[in-house]
């Protein structure tokens, strides 16, 4: 906000202040030493990056008397009510006092670089506040169910509607949830990593067709997928509501999104490697299976994981093929199967005071689940393809320390070495 | 290259290319055959889900001919059914979602890639992609809970100032009107949008922040050089290198939006007619459709739904090649895509 490039001041320039003050009687020294302890102009550079007072004190006048008028006209002057209007209210007003008191001192350029900060800060604050707040009042809301411990430990098959909360829980979702969510991953992502290996690796028309297809179908939004696996398992093979077909429609709806992020992951292995892989003779197989698919890993353990975080919380697959029950079932093929985010959306939306908490409850725990995984894929992930922690980069040099005093060892005078080519090699850390 | 030859021809002999031909080994042979094999199961899966979605919807479509495309009712085992309301109602939302999501990501992409110190960058690009993971369920509890109700009063003011257009118009309700009129405004097109926005930011947000990152750097630099602000460098240098991803990112949101299920289920009240008012009670969607007529349907409502269905895939397959292909076009594009 306060870097902003002010227009250079000629009066400030320090090549203007030092001339012509240099005393001039003394006789002219073979050697010229400027006087320094001559009276000189202290020069303060000007500030070009940090805050400057001024701008500190801008916004903060323009607040204070922002909230000032807007408490005034709320508590006082007009019938106005409302936290929210309140806020909008003095945003306005903030706005328009800082824009009268950065023209006091400023021109035209740096009045409108400063409102447009004013915007982009708002606008991103917006953003955080707004994913704080409904995260804040989901658990807020849920605080009352998730406080009882049976709202882990039981399911709801006995607990009427208006039963208080020390009575039921989401226990059979919680099952339910997991066991959808292993099936469909079980499904989604061997055939997702193996497509998307497919398209790296072997060209040709149907790698084309392939690609096109799966582009396409991440766009299918996630009913239509539900659908599908409604009018064939359910309608035509008379599967029945189930774990299984809940499975199925997750699987469907999450692996075209797997199979392309782990193919956008798998297209940045640096092509240097696997070159030098194939020059060392290694063939096509070896070569993806030690070195693209290992370079590759973190980016593929994200690819993986967010999906699952994205199947965990769809809901209009699962709401078309599980059912909804108030059951713990843990047998996928047979009856229907509850699972968090139905539980939630059955709760929530049926109206009973006490289902409703059960309901956010529900929503909790899932949201719990899917900020768990996203922060195992924030800690494993975040890495370019190739890139190693310092423990991995001390493990790659160990193991080709090894390798290299294991060829020593081994070539004997006399006999030829042999290529190393043996699992584990490392071609990129030998050299080091 | 060229310059080699002539020592190599010395001896009379014409450099023949040697012929290189590869033999894959066994194994090579079975990892290809694997990886095509797997390659052709999505194939089928994925071809499946379209050619079966297309096969059974044409039933329903034969049966209704082009009154599908113009009845408003939905009511397929007797009588007539179309998507005339539905398209309106999902495409209204879509667009009050994007709307209200271009600024909100646009100027939270500006702000990660050009206004935050680097230390909080990380923190909020974090924040964004948490913000997409989060599942559409619970902003649908969070618009349905406390939003519907909350906005009413911003409603109220909008229909109150605004009224006089056709868009903002609530029937029924008199300006200052003494009897409660919240349940005028509940269920709209309009929340449905806000909450539906919240989920296309991050999507667009994050398509935009990359594009601005990786504005070249010579180009910023020269702008500062040149006296500007660090807006007007933004508008001189990341914003023209930006635009194709603003678009793009934009439209793959409205694709995201149009497909919006279950937060839209839960906060709309289905109306079968077409709702022009995006601030009035009830509406319709597609996918919500979908969402709640499944369990009562026969198979040839399904069929009908199906043919719902197929709509609404083509409308998002439609925005969002038209989004990946302004992306991939875009100067910013041929950077991220390479």
């Amino acid at each position: 906000m306060s870097t902003a490039k002010q227009p250079l001041q000629p009066s400030r320039l320090p090549a203007a202040a030092s001339t012509g003050e240099r005393p001039a009687q003394a006789p002219p020294p073979r050697t010229t030493v400027s006087p320094r302890s001559a009276a000189r102009p202290t020069q303060t550079p000007r500030q070009i990056v940090g805050i400057r007072r001024e701008d500190v004190l801008a916004v903060a006048g323009a607040l204070a008397s922002a909230l000032a008028i807007t408490g005034l006209l709320w508590t006082q002057l007009a019938p106005f009510t409302g936290i929210f209007g309140y806020i909008v209210v003095s945003w306005i007003l903030f706005v328009l006092i800082y824009v009268v008191l950065v023209t006091f001192d400023n021109d035209r350029p740096t009045v409108r670089d400063r409102v447009s900060a004013v915007m982009m800060y708002s606008l991103a604050a917006v953003v955080v506040l707004t994913l704080l707040f409904v995260i804040l009042y989901t658990v807020f809301k849920a605080a009352q169910a998730l406080r009882h411990l049976n709202f882990y430990t039981q399911d709801l098959h006995t607990t009427l509607a208006a039963a208080p909360l020390t009575q039921g829980g989401v226990l059979h979702a919680m099952i339910g949830t997991l066991i959808e969510i292993g099936i469909a991953m079980a499904i989604a992502v061997p055939l997702g990593l193996l497509a998307a290996v497919f398209l790296n690796e072997v060209p040709g028309k149907l790698n084309r067709l392939v690609r096109t297809l799966v582009d396409a179908m991440t766009a299918l939004p996630d009913v239509l997928a539900g659908l599908f696996i409604y009018a064939t398992l359910i309608l035509i093979l008379g599967l029945g509501l189930s774990g299984l077909a809940a499975g199925c429609a997750l699987a469907v709806t999450v692996l075209s999104i797997i199979c392309r992020a782990a193919y956008v992951v798998l297209r940045l292995v640096p092509g240097g490697l696997t070159e030098s892989s194939y020059a060392l003779g290694s063939g096509h197989w070896r070569t993806v299976w030690h070195v693209t698919l290992p370079t590759a890993r973190s980016g593929l353990a994200t690819a993986v994981i967010l999906g699952a975080a994205r199947a965990i919380g769809e809901t209009a697959p699962v709401l078309l093929t599980a059912g909804y029950t108030n059951f713990i079932n843990v047998n996928p093929v047979n009856g229907p199967m509850n699972s968090l985010p139905l539980a939630a959306y059955v709760l929530v939306s049926s109206g009973q005071a006490n289902n409703v908490i059960r309901g956010f409850g529900a929503a909790a725990v899932l949201l719990v689940l899917v900020l768990l995984l996203f922060g195992i894929a924030r800690a494993i992930g975040g890495r370019g393809a190739g890139q190693l922690t310092s423990r991995q980069l001390a493990r790659r040099m160990a193991a080709s320390h090894r390798d290299l005093t294991r060829y020593a060892n081994r070539a004997v005078p006399g006999q030829p070495t042999a290529l190393p080519g043996g699992p584990g090699a490392d071609y990129g850390g030998a050299r080091a | 290259m060229r310059i080699a030859e002539p020592s190599v021809t010395q001896g009379g002999v014409a450099p023949v290319p040697r012929k290189i031909t590869a033999r894959l080994s066994a194994s090579d042979l079975a990892f290809r055959g694997i990886a095509r094999g797997g390659g052709l199961v999505v194939l089928v899966l994925l071809g499946l889900v379209g050619t079966f979605l297309f096969y059974r919807a044409s039933q329903a479509l034969h049966k209704a001919g082009w009154s599908f495309l113009t009845t408003q009712t939905w009511n397929p085992d007797g009588g007539g059914f179309g998507i005339a309301a539905l398209v309106v109602g999902t495409v209204l939302i879509a667009l009050v979602a994007v709307v209200i999501a271009i600024p909100l990501s646009l100027g939270t992409a500006l702000f990660i890639s050009e206004y935050a110190p680097r230390s909080i960058q990380r923190f909020l690009v974090s924040v964004v992609d948490l913000m997409a993971a989060v599942p559409s369920v619970v902003y649908g509890l969070w618009g349905f809970a406390l939003l519907q109700w909350r906005a009413v009063s911003l409603s109220r003011w909008i229909n109150d100032w605004f009224g006089w257009i056709p868009l903002f118009k609530v029937d029924g309700v008199e300006r200052n009107a003494t009897q409660p009129t919240a349940t005028f405004y509940t269920s709209s097109t309009f929340i449905a949008g806000i909450v539906v926005a919240l989920m296309i930011t991050p999507i667009a947000c994050s398509i935009m922040r990359e594009a601005f990152s990786q504005a070249p750097q010579g180009e910023r630099e020269g702008a500062y050089a040149l006296g500007a602000t660090r807006w007007g460098m933004i508008r001189a240098v990341v914003l023209p290198f930006g635009v194709g991803a603003m678009i793009g990112g934009s439209m793959l949101g409205l694709g995201r939006a149009l497909g919006e299920t279950i937060a839209v289920a839960l906060i709309i009240s289905p109306v079968y007619a077409i709702q022009p008012h995006i601030l009035q009670h009830g509406t319709s969607s597609i996918s919500s459709l979908i969402a709640l007529r499944y369990a009562e349907a026969t198979p040839f409502a399904v069929s009908a739904l199906m043919a719902a269905g197929l709509a609404l895939f083509a409308l998002t397959l439609f925005v969002n090649v038209i989004a990946a292909v302004i992306v991939s076009r875009s100067r910013s594009g041929a950077v991220s895509e390479a």
